[in-house]
Order: C-alpha cells, then structure tokens, then sequence
C-alpha cells in the first residue's frame, strides 16, 4: 500500500491488465508517447509498444467503433477520449453500435470495451471542453457507467471495467487527477455498481459523485459545527445504481441531498431522487433537495466557471434547509 | 497577379498583427496572467492572412482551435480578443467564451472552435445560406491537417460538393496532429489528393508564402462566386510552438523546427516588398512599431477590463 495520485492509480491499472492479459490493449489520440493529454497513459507505449498503445488519428467515430468492434471480437479495448465532450461526435458508435450490439444480436457476442474519459470543469477550458456528461450515458440501455473519485476507487473500477465484458464508460474528473490517496500495489478489483459510504452518519444522507465528493466530505466536517451528523454515499457507479446502498442509508438518516457537477436539471440526482420518492418515501421527514450546476453551458471566465461549479457552500445550504 | 500597394501592405501588417499578438500572448501566458488553454499560430501567419485577403467582409470564415490568426486576418479587433482571452466581461463573447470560441459575425467569424472537425459542417452551412440568398458571397472552412481525418471534415466537402456549394476549404498543413505526425495518421502525402474522391480541384501552396496562398485561394474564391462549387487548397506551413502553451513538445526535433524557422514568412514577404519598392525597411519598421503599440494598449485595455459578475451566468443560454 503507497500513496498515489489519482492519476497514478488508473496508470497502474492499465499497465497491470495489459501485463496480465494480451487482449488488453490501448487506443485514442496521442496515448503513445505523447502519455495522453492528461499523462494517464505515461510509459505505457515504452513498455507495451505501438502494437499495444495505438496513436489514432483525430477520428473520435472511429476510436470508439473500432473498439466495438474489436470487443465483439474477442480483445480487450480500453479507448481513450481526450475530453468526454467529443463523445458527440462518436455518439452513434457508442449508442447504436456498441450498447445495443449484444441485445440486438440475441446475444451472440459480448463487448468488452472500456472508454475512458476525463470530464468536468475547473480548468478554465470552456465550454466544449468542461461538461459532466454521465446522464446522457445513464439514458443508454446496454452501457455501464463508472465515476470514481478516490484513487483507491479509480483502480479498482478501472481494473473491473477492463475485465466486464460490457462497454464500460469510465469518467474520470480532471480535477481529481492530482489528488492523493492509499492504493495498493496489487491488483484489485471493486464491484461495478456498488456503492461506498465516504463517511458515517445519521442526520441527512448526502449522495455525492465524482469531485463532488470531496465537496460533500467537506461540508459535512463544517455541519458538524451544527450538530448535523451527515453520512455521503459515493455510488462510485452511476449504471447500475447501487439504490440499495442509498435506500438504506436514507431509511436511517431520513433525509437526502443528491450532489454533482452535471447538470441539475434532468442530471443523475433526478434519478437518484426519483427512486427515493418511490420506495422510501414514508422514510423521509424532508424534502428531497438536489444540488447541481445550473443549466447553462460552461463559461469560461474564471469567475463564472467558479460560480456555475456546485460547492461546499450549495451543500451546506441544501442540508440546512432540510434539518 | 498584380496587387495594389494598399493590399500588399495590408497584407503585411496583418501578418506582423497576428505574430505581435501570439508573442505576446506567449508572454502573458508564461506569467500565468491568462487562463485556460492557449494555442498560438506562430509561423503559419501567410495562410490566414492570403487566405483572408481573398474574402470580402461579408464572406463568412469558420475557424478553429488555433482560431487568434484567423480572426485577426478577419478584421478581429484586438482589445477585444484580448479582453476575452483574460476572461473579460468587454470581451468579444463577454468572458463566455474564451480563446477557443471567439466570434464576430459582423466581421463574417463564425466562431473558433474547440471541436476538432467541427467547422466544416458550419461552413457548409454558410456557404448553403449564401446559395440560397444568391448574394454572391463565399463561405471558408480553415482546418488542420489533422482536422481532415474527422468524418465530418470529409462529410462537408462531399456536401459541399454535391451541392456545389461556394466554399473554400483551407488546410493548415503543419504536419502535426498535437504529437502526432501525419504520416502516422494517413497515408497520403498530400491532403488535397483527397479533392479528387469529391471531384473538386485540390492544390497544394507553399503556406509560408503569403502570396502564393493569396493567388490559390483567390482562384478557389472565384470559383465559388461562379457557382462553379467548391475547391481545397492545402497550405504546407509549421507550428512553431508546441501544441498549446505549455506543452514540452518532445515529439518533434529542434532541427525541423530551425529548417521551418528559416522559411519565416514575415521577413520573406518583407523583403519581396522592398525589393519591389513597396516600402522601406523604415516604413517597415514603422508599421511593426505602430503594431506593438495597439497590442500594448490591447493589453492594458484587458487587464483593466472588469470580470464578468457571477448574475450574467445564466444570460444567453436562449435567446
Ligand atoms: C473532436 C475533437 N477531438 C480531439 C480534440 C483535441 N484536439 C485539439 S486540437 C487537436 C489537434 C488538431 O490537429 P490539427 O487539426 O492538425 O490542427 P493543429 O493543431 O495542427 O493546428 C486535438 C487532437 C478536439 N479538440 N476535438
């Protein structure tokens, strides 16, 4: 067990199913020697070579359909996307062909393909560079979605999304790149779909994702000044939803705040809220409140992009308007 | 092809507008005085600026990430490129939208633009209005080498041919894709070979000679206003910095980089202007000083600019 950044721990998973397993193999732009825009796939070319760390052309459609269709064929794809806002322009590969193939082909193949993308805001990349996309992928029969936020967790996931034989939409938050935590060295896995509790508590249930998490830790250290005990549930996926986790949660804590940086309107929090509201309603004293960014594209300004990212204070709000 | 004194010096302070801009803007970047990402168009100033010149205020231009030579070849203002490029509310998008996004549709910019691959389809549309207004204007995709293996690069100039829309398609050949080279990402040597699988004539220019671009793209222009379709020119040229400010640029050797460095366009198409008698190396000097200043004053004008305020967050998400 060492200390780790996030970054570190994702190099480690990939470096560890490649050396593990031959079908594992690497492609996207500038993932070769270049090490990826954000540095995940740092090495990685020196050690498994350009048969296995694959520099595509600028051809997201591509990226993402050659993957599928290597998947359907037996290998091992993990595709990388520079920025998940060019999934638009390989949408059609990702939800026509890759999500429905295995339904649709009465499930003669499986396709066992991971995309990675870094997604979110904060580093002043503006607005076609800095959006949480994870409702969209939620809305998509076929596909898993994993979001992790620690280390530990990025690891883990990453290792399982590799060895799912589902498409797997890995999204990574670039602000979280930096950020330390133990990993072990070995190998491991962490089941895809199941939740963790970030913190214990029993006066709100926060679910928070991604970034958001550690926005949602912080905020429950300054509610404790309030004599408000929270509890944050890191779903860690978001498809499948671990509702288990979060139902049993909110039964003991009687309240719940949905965080996360996409999008509040029709983001994942509704999803969240709405299962609540069908099965544990009798369990809650509060109304469900959700704490998202607002619905506008990002700006760029500092200022602004500052103001659109929820934070600590959001959080606060929201649980004190409920308790 | 004889051009007049007043296009020719045009010519050439843009493109000394375009290389004072990008310096300095590699300075503010270095002094952490800018955020976000930065992508200079050092050394491939001829293209934007003969290919420019070749448009009328009312064409329209769709850009790309690398969109600051573009624009100023446009008529983009300065202090308002540089106001949004801090982030300022008197910026050209008020802050909103930062280096990649920059626009001006009076001036026919139809916006920078962060999505690789993302113009063409805009530009087809540009040129689409224009057919159906019949007014006679010409629309003008810019896109980067690695920008034509997008299958919506390769979907607009089947469109736009098709259709014989008036659209110029210029590539930016600098020979890389960030690191990547572009003979890893396609087989073909030359990107306007590609002209010939949508029937449209396709040319190759020297991208750091600004008259040569000029002269290629004045007959594509022509050729649009005709009705006669569609054309690609390629502009063989190189970026002198990494990808983006910041970047170590470990993937190509110094010596490409000298190599390109000594076929500069400014002093190239400055001395072809003396030699002809245009001007003087003093007027010359002139115009760069006179250039300095504005961007001197650009720069004042965007640092003492205010922030955008947290209310305009939600203002223009519709209209
Ligand atoms: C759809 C999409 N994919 C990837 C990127 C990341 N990206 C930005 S610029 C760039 C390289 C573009 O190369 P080229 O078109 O040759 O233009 P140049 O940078 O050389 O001017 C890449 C891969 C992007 N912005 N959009």
């Amino acid at each position: 067990m060492s200390e780790k950044t996030y970054l570190q721990a994702l190099n480690e998973a990939l470096r560890q199913e490649m050396e593990r397993d031959e079908n594992v193999f690497i492609l996207g732009e500038d993932v070769g020697q270049f090490g990826g825009c954000f540095g995940v796939t740092q090495g990685l070319f020196d050690q498994f070579g350009c048969d296995r760390v694959m520099d595509t052309p600028i051809t997201e459609s591509v990226i993402v359909g050659a993957a599928t269709g290597a998947a359907a064929c037996g290998l091992r794809p993990v595709a990388e996307l520079m920025f998940v806002d060019f999934i638009g322009v390989s949408m059609d590969q990702l939800f026509n062909q890759a999500a429905k193939m295995r339904y649709m082909f009465g499930g003669k193949t499986t396709v066992p393909m991971t995309l990675r993308a870094p997604q979110g805001a904060g580093i002043g990349a503006a607005a076609q560079h800095s959006q949480c996309l994870e409702s969209w992928f939620m809305n998509i029969p076929g596909l898993k979605v994993a979001i992790p936020s620690t280390p530990y967790d990025a690891k883990g996931l990453l290792i399982s999304a590799i060895r799912d034989d589902n498409p797997v939409v890995f999204l990574e938050h670039k602000m979280l790149y930096g950020v330390t935590g133990e990993v072990p060295d070995e190998s491991y896995t962490i089941e895809i779909g199941k939740a963790d509790i970030k913190r214990e508590g029993s006066d709100v249930t926060i679910v928070a994702t991604s970034q958001m998490v550690y926005a949602a830790l912080e905020a429950a250290e300054k509610l404790k000044a309030d004599g408000i005990n929270a509890e944050v549930v890191d779903p860690r996926c978001v498809l499948p939803l671990d509702k288990e986790t979060i139902l049993e949660s909110v039964k003991k804590t009687h309240a719940l705040v949905v965080v996360h940086e996409a999008v509040q309107f029709s983001g994942p929090g509704a999803e969240i809220a709405a299962i609540v509201a069908e099965e544990a309603i009798d369990y809650l004293d509060a109304p469900i409140k959700r704490v998202g960014a607002p619905f506008c594209p990002v700006p760029f300004s500092p200022p602004l992009e500052q103001h659109y990212i929820p934070g600590v204070k959001n959080i606060i709000e929201a649980v004190k308007s409920i308790r | 092809m004889a051009l007049s004194k007043k296009t020719l010096i045009n010519m050439y302070e843009t493109m000394n507008k375009i290389r004072l801009f990008e310096l300095r803007l590699q300075e503010l970047f270095a002094a952490s005085e800018i955020p976000g990402f930065v992508h200079l168009y050092l050394g491939e100033e001829a293209v934007a600026t003969g290919a420019c010149a070749a448009l009328t205020d009312n064409d329209m231009i769709t850009s790309t990430h690398r969109g600051h030579g573009h624009l100023l070849a446009k008529g983009g203002d300065l202090k308002l490129m540089m106001a949004e490029i801090f982030g300022k509310k008197t910026g050209y998008c008020k802050g909103k939208g930062g280096s990649m996004h920059i626009a001006d549709l009076d001036l026919g910019i139809l916006g920078a633009n962060g999505i690789v691959g993302g113009g063409g389809p805009l530009a087809a549309g540009a040129a689409l209005a224009a057919k159906y207004r019949k007014n006679n204007d010409v629309a003008m995709c810019f896109f980067g080498d690695g920008a034509s293996n997008q299958g919506t690069t390769q979907e607009s100039l089947n469109l736009a041919s098709a259709w014989k829309l008036p659209l110029v398609f210029v590539n930016e050949n600098n020979g890389y894709g960030i690191s990547c080279p572009q003979c890893k990402s396609m087989a073909v040597v030359d990107i306007a070979d590609r002209a010939a699988a949508y029937d449209m004539p396709g040319v190759v220019v020297d991208g750091n000679d600004v008259l040569a671009v000029y002269e290629a793209i004045s007959e594509a222009v022509k050729r649009a206003r005709k009705g006669e379709g569609p054309s690609l020119v390629e502009c063989k040229t190189y970026r002198w910095r990494g990808h983006f400010e910041g970047d170590a640029c470990t993937y190509r050797c110094v010596e490409e980089l000298e190599e390109w460095k000594a076929k500069d366009p400014i002093p190239r198409f400055e001395s072809k202007l003396i030699e002809n008698k245009t001007f003087t190396k003093d007027e010359a000097e002139k115009i760069k000083a006179q250039i300095e200043k504005a961007v001197d004053e650009a720069v004042v004008y965007a640092k003492e600019s205010p922030m955008p305020s947290a209310s305009a967050l939600m203002d223009d998400v519709y209209a």
